[in-house]
């Protein structure tokens, strides 16, 4: 999946001279936490979060204030230079950017101009496509041993009945690594005699659990 | 007490039958006829004969493109790439011939069921033919066709000015009715059902309250599997409670699907018959409070059409009518008739035995996350309560 697909192409953004209070106001009216500043040409040469915005705020606890250090501009507190990525990145470089660099933000540039965006809740949506359970699904996890060929012996069963696949997934089984779970979700209301066909084929089926019997 | 009430019934029920080996047999219906006529708590008099909808009403909901589809596939003339567009021709709901009408009758038995409430002839009507949940606007999915119960209360829509309370006991998500009203401040849905970590179709969760103007009138209780008796009633007369006094209907409309019992296949909830007395007699209390009587309960699921189906169904009957539920010896004539079908063993008896499955090591995690869960689904009827009583 690339970055292209995920990523906001509608970019709110501000130049460095723009007053800090300005950003207070965007942060608050389009419920964002990021803003890319951005110079004549379209290029981004900071960003700011609402973090940094609020830490240049005067503070709640202290007497009122007038207010100046909003006047200042938005350059004296933007973050500089900028982890950006490009479109035709793929969204698992994003993931690990977020997690290396602790940052939930990143704009999208192509020839050093700025065209899109990319947040944690853009990632966080991306994962609930892959995972399938936004879309009508039974749930069915396999514990197989981890070895090359398991997947498409397992996907053989599944062929065989006329039930479409809504998402795979393959996590480690934690208690012991010589072995590894297969998650699937199918689009039926009836997964029983798939498990029958993995139970005759000899697979260890986690769950469902047949009715009657507790974890 | 003695209630008015009308049973929707006709054979042609039985005409909705996808193939031998599927789970979902309408055989269950009469079934359960035979065991109130056994019981002698259900006359001709009661019986109500069902109408087919108009393909004007099914469009009350349904898309003319996926009703066209239907109709052709009725008559073998839907290839299987189109077929599967709209969810027709998979495992779940395979293609059969006159598959239109007969799912038009499903339809047509739940608003000959309404319109019954509607002009007054009834208090209450029993549609165990209807109840298919799943229906979309232009998919078919999870045995479910027609959805009778978006098309019924788009109907109740737009013959009065009734605001409808929708009530899923299905232990599967009611999701194609809760999509279909989602944005709609006149109909609130209230599902009841096993939490779709698992079980099909995956959403129902307590998060999904609406959306615009429907925000606030859609209301998921995702339940942990093996949940049992107490803790599955106490949050569904709890949260029925507050939903009725905060929504205020003026008819309630129950689906009541018969899956959510220890012994269905399909699901992994742990009740037991006593739920199927206590949730048509909370329905039927509430009714009478909120809405003078007006209640149209529909099927469901149900996939132990043996020891299960009849029993749960036939209590929701016998308490439209007094108020009481059946208990002691079923009628041995109703077994005698029924145990030569049954490739299980027929109960004798209403209640089912102490202690009928293996005890739940974690029964008191699941009770008190289903208390979460309850708490976080209320909590929107609690805060507009402490806003309403502070201003």
């Amino acid at each position: 999946m690339l970055v292209e697909e995920v990523m906001k192409t509608e970019v709110i953004t501000l130049t460095p001279s723009e007053p800090i209070e300005t950003a207070l106001k965007l942060l608050n009216e389009h419920h964002i936490r990021h803003i890319p500043i951005v110079d004549s040409s379209n290029c981004v040469i900071g960003i700011v979060s609402d973090r940094d915005v609020r830490d240049a705020s005067p503070s709640i606890l202290d007497a009122p204030s007038d207010g100046s250090q909003l006047k200042k501009p938005i350059q004296s507190v933007m973050t500089s230079p900028v982890i950006s990525v490009h479109p035709l990145d793929f969204v698992e470089e994003v993931t690990s950017i977020f997690y290396e660099h602790e940052i939930a933000c990143v704009p999208v540039m192509k020839n050093e101009q700025l065209v899109g965006i990319i947040t944690e809740k853009d990632m966080l949506h991306t994962l609930i496509q892959l995972t399938g359970t936004h879309v009508q699904s039974s749930q069915i996890e396999i514990k197989v041993i981890n070895k090359p060929g398991m997947l498409p012996q397992v996907m053989q069963v599944f062929g065989r009945r006329k039930v479409n696949i809504s998402s795979v997934l393959i996590y480690p089984y934690k208690p012991d690594s010589q072995y590894k779970i297969i998650v699937i979700r199918i689009q039926t209301m009836n997964p029983l005699p798939t498990i029958e066909d993995l139970r005759e084929a000899g697979y260890e089926v986690l769950w469902p659990k047949m009715p009657g019997m507790t974890s | 007490m003695n209630c008015q009430a009308k049973f929707v019934f006709t054979d042609d029920f039985m005409r909705y039958k996808f193939r031998d080996d599927h789970p979902f047999n309408q055989l269950r219906v009469t079934m359960t006829k035979d065991l109130l006529e056994k019981e002698k708590v259900l006359g001709k008099e009661n019986i109500l004969e069902p109408r087919k909808a108009t393909e004007e009403e099914l469009k009350l909901f349904h898309s003319p493109k996926y009703v066209e589809a239907v109709k052709r596939a009725s008559e073998e003339g839907l290839s299987e790439d189109e077929g599967l567009e709209y969810g027709i021709g998979t495992e779940d709901t395979p293609m059969f011939k006159g598959m239109h009408d007969a799912s038009s009758l499903l339809v047509g038995s739940t608003l000959s069921a309404i319109d019954a409430v509607l002009d007054g002839k009834t208090e209450h009507a029993l549609n165990l033919g209807g109840g298919l949940h799943h229906g979309f606007e232009r998919k078919a999915s999870g045995f479910c066709i027609y959805n009778d119960g978006a098309v019924g209360i788009k109907y109740i829509r737009e013959k009065t000015n009734y605001k409808v309370l929708y009530v899923d006991t299905d232990a599967h998500h009611g999701d194609g009715v809760q999509w279909a009203f989602y944005d709609d401040p006149n109909v609130c849905t209230f599902s009841i059902h096993e939490t779709g970590r698992y079980l099909f179709p995956g959403t129902g969760n307590v998060n999904e309250r609406g959306l615009k103007e429907g925000y606030g009138y859609s209301f998921n209780l995702p339940i942990d599997a093996f949940t049992e008796d107490e803790s599955f009633i106490e949050l569904y007369e709890y949260a029925f409670k507050e939903i009725v006094e905060y929504f205020k209907p003026d008819i309630i409309i129950t689906q009541n699907g018969a899956d959510a019992h220890y012994l269905d296949p399909l699901t992994h909830l742990c009740s037991t018959i006593k739920i199927y007395e206590q949730i048509p007699k909370i329905a039927h209390d509430l009714a009478h409070e909120f809405c003078e009587g007006r209640w149209v309960a529909l099927g469901g699921g149900g996939y132990d059409i043996w020891r299960v189906v009849p029993r749960a169904w036939a209590q929701i009957w016998k308490v439209m009518v007094t108020g009481t539920p059946f208990s002691g010896a079923l009628p041995e004539d109703w077994i005698t008739k029924w145990q030569e079908h049954s490739p299980v063993v027929l109960p004798g008896v209403w209640n089912d035995p102490p202690h009928p499955y293996k005890e739940i090591p974690r029964k008191q995690e699941i009770t008190e996350k289903n208390k979460k869960i309850l708490q976080n689904c209320m909590q929107f009827i609690h805060n507009q309560k402490n806003f309403d009583s502070t201003t």
